[in-house]
């Protein structure tokens, strides 16, 4: 399959459902508790971690870092359980979504409304991703372990656009 | 007399070298996948699964971050004697096993880590004389989220078993990280059904049942849950799952519980012999 090779800047709504990609630059990770944090925050008027205005979200959670390792294994979580969240942080600015699984219809249609794109890692394939990440920093939530928001850098993430930003899906169910 | 933090250290060990590499077996049954898979998604996810199962045996790293939830059956001979507590040292073998790996155990309600992954989730068979063995598996919550169970009645029969089967494979579609392998437990109560299901796991994968009826409805299962095309990741083919176990239990005359547990296609188990 061709690859094209995108970052934060390249625009999603060139990408169409099937392309394979190669992400290069900055996702920051957040699984539902996460989430759940975020969208409170947002609702009560508090600054949230990072800027959503055009960010991707990386729905992950990593195995912890060894000594001299810049991440542990950092494969995508099920994004469906981020669903109940997802259309309210597309509304404050969120852009490109990484995770793996079906989403639901009303994200789907959030997806068309904001013009954003839902891009597919390989489930368990945490080892590899982990080879693909060079640089983390934990951002907040601390309390959360596995589940704090951090800052990765990654380089050639390879993924699949699931829904473009037509709200054309390829997933099969 | 068994030693009780013998138990511990050996326990320990087998989960930290079974959560650092994917089931030879299951890795196998990849490899044929791959060679037999024409759509060209589903190849770009294969591809990507053997090389990241590749690069977690050659550099002793987790293939998933999702560690699971630790699973112990443990087999109790009736005259084993302990020096010390058997259930504590079992717990002590999971924490440790588990001190590098993703602590993934949180409260059910208020949602607090226990930060050390327990506890596990223990079964227990006692069996005639002084042996004792546990079987190690690491259940994934992507996977095992997307399991259910189905109370047919008998008139349903064996049609009906294939269909619940099928029925909770399409529900799950790509979410539990296909390909995917099947534990399906058939009779005893509904929660006999649901332990038989995760018992089928522990079998080789791919080893077929030894009762050749059972082991025809495993294959008429596999076909049936592949014909859906859901395939690798979702992404379409001829592999949703790659294997299906089938365990059975004589049940209520008025019964027939079907139950399915998925494993991703990322296999962590161990078997250790004390």
């Amino acid at each position: 399959m061709e690859i094209i090779r995108i970052d934060n800047a390249y625009d999603v709504t060139a990408l169409k459902a099937g392309d394979a990609v190669e992400f290069s630059g900055t996702v920051y990770t957040a699984r539902d508790a996460a989430h759940k944090r975020m969208t409170e925050a947002a609702d009560k008027g508090e600054p949230l971690p990072f800027e959503l205005e055009g960010a991707a979200i990386y729905y992950a959670g990593p195995t912890p870092a060894r000594e001299n390792e810049i991440i542990g294994s950092c494969g995508p979580t099920t994004s469906a359980r981020m669903d109940d969240y997802t259309p309210r942080m597309l509304e404050l600015g969120l852009r490109i979504m990484i995770g793996k699984g079906k989403r639901g219809n009303a994200v789907i249609e959030a997806i068309k409304a904001h013009k954003a794109v839902y891009l597919i890692a390989v489930g368990g394939a945490a080892a590899l991703i982990k080879s693909r990440i060079t640089a983390c920093e934990e951002i907040a939530y601390p309390d959360l372990g596995c589940e704090a928001v951090r800052r990765l850098t990654v380089d050639r993430l390879p993924l699949l656009v699931a829904i473009d930003s037509r709200g054309c899906s390829i997933l099969k169910a | 007399m068994y030693k009780c933090n013998e138990i511990t250290d050996k326990l320990a060990k087998a989960i930290d070298y079974a959560l650092k590499r994917v089931d030879e077996r299951t890795v196998g049954l990849l490899e044929r996948a791959r060679a037999e898979e024409t759509n060209r998604r589903a190849i770009w996810a294969l591809d990507q699964i053997l090389e990241n199962d590749r690069i977690a045996a050659e550099s002793d790293c987790y293939p998933c971050q999702d560690t699971g939830i630790a699973m112990l059956f443990v087999t109790l001979g009736s005259e084993a004697t302990f020096d010390g507590d058997l259930a504590a040292a079992l717990e002590e073998g999971v924490r440790r096993g588990y001190a590098e790996a993703r602590k993934s155990i949180a409260d059910p309600l208020t949602r607090v880590n226990t930060r050390d992954n327990t506890p596990a989730v223990v079964y227990h068979d006692v069996v005639k004389g002084d042996k004792l063995g546990v079987s190690f598996l690491a259940k994934g919550a992507g996977s095992e989220n997307m399991g259910g169970v189905r109370m047919l009645t008998p008139s349903k029969g064996r049609q009906g078993i294939i269909d619940a089967v099928v029925g909770v494979v399409g529900e799950a579609g790509a979410n539990p990280c296909p390909p995917v392998l099947l534990g399906v437990g058939v009779g005893g109560t509904m929660d006999k059904a649901c332990v038989l299901s995760k018992r089928a796991l522990l079998r080789p994968c791919g080893q077929a049942h030894s009762d050749p009826s059972v082991a025809a409805l495993e294959a008429d299962i596999l076909s049936a849950v592949n014909a859906l095309g859901i395939g690798v990741q979702g992404l379409g083919g001829n592999h949703t799952a790659l294997a299906c176990a089938v365990e059975t239990c004589p049940t209520h005359i008025g019964s027939l519980p079907v139950a399915v547990t998925i494993q991703c296609h990322s296999v962590r188990h161990a078997e250790i012999i004390f």
